[in-house]
């Protein structure tokens, strides 16, 4: 069985975090596991900040519109905005940063990338129509019933 | 956002009263831990049991909490729950920093220099 939701909220941080939480509230509803959900929450979130602070980084913050698709195996999530596309329009390859400096220098960014590549499945990445159109897929075991959260 | 501060022997201890370190306060906490720790010891523990989520934008503003501790002093980890762990070792942060599971292993005497 698929389970749909979805939400949209405003792209600024505070928004974010109100939508976010409520996407990974409706996950942990369904029965993923907890760890899971932490995952996604942490993929979801860094996608998100990416459209807060570059996507609508010349503009007034537009809307976020995120899809879930949850079925038995995988979870799809569908991020759309309409603020500026990615460089090139192509997705940065999340290449990790380099820690193996002196503590001055330590990355205090650059991050984000390469945590949604390490934690979800598949990443894809279409504009079209003046939207940023992304969506991470994960693989998932829905437990039953629900995991706690 | 909320930081207490406890002096011991060997340590200042800055615990996170927040649930979150994420981008809507990332910065906040920065300039929150400029503050706390801008006089006091050689070594800060930073007690993380409360958060129970942190993203890049919070992990970034802990790396500056170190680098803004300047040469000579430590910024140490204690108690993060699994999922700030998590970010943590994806990272490869745990290798920069001194994580401790809680802050009674972070502040035992045997551990005080690991």
């Amino acid at each position: 069985m698929v389970k749909t939701f979805a939400c949209s909220f405003t792209a600024t941080n505070l928004d974010a975090r109100t939508g976010i939480s409520s996407v990974v509230s409706q996950l942990q509803t369904l029965g993923v596991p907890a760890a899971r959900v932490d995952e996604v929450q942490i993929a979801l979130t860094e996608a998100v900040n990416n459209v807060v602070e570059h996507a609508y980084a010349d503009a007034a913050p537009g809307d976020v519109l995120i899809k879930a698709e949850l079925s038995p195996e995988q979870l799809r999530i569908d991020i759309q905005d309409a603020g500026a596309p990615y460089p090139n329009e192509q997705l940065p390859d999340g290449t990790a940063a380099d820690i193996n400096v002196p503590v001055s220098n330590l990355p205090e960014g650059g991050f984000g990338w390469f945590l949604i590549r390490e934690l979800a499945s598949q990443v894809q990445y279409e504009r079209s129509k003046g939207n940023n159109n992304l969506s991470l897929c994960f693989e998932i075991q829905v437990t039953n019933p629900p995991a706690e959260a | 956002m909320s930081l207490t501060t406890t002096m011991t022997d060997g340590a200042q201890i800055v615990k996170v009263n927040a649930e979150r370190i994420d981008a809507a306060m990332a910065i906040q906490f920065k300039e929150d831990m400029r503050t706390e720790t801008e006089s006091g010891s050689e070594r800060v523990i930073l007690d993380l049991s409360e958060v129970q989520f942190i993203d890049s934008s919070g992990l970034g503003a802990i790396v500056a909490a170190m680098k803004q501790l300047g040469g000579g002093r430590k910024l140490d980890l204690a108690g993060p729950t699994p999922m700030v762990e998590k970010v943590f070792r994806l990272t490869r942060m745990d290798t920069i920093f001194d994580l401790y599971s809680s802050l009674s292993e972070a502040t035992a005497p045997a551990s005080a220099n690991s």
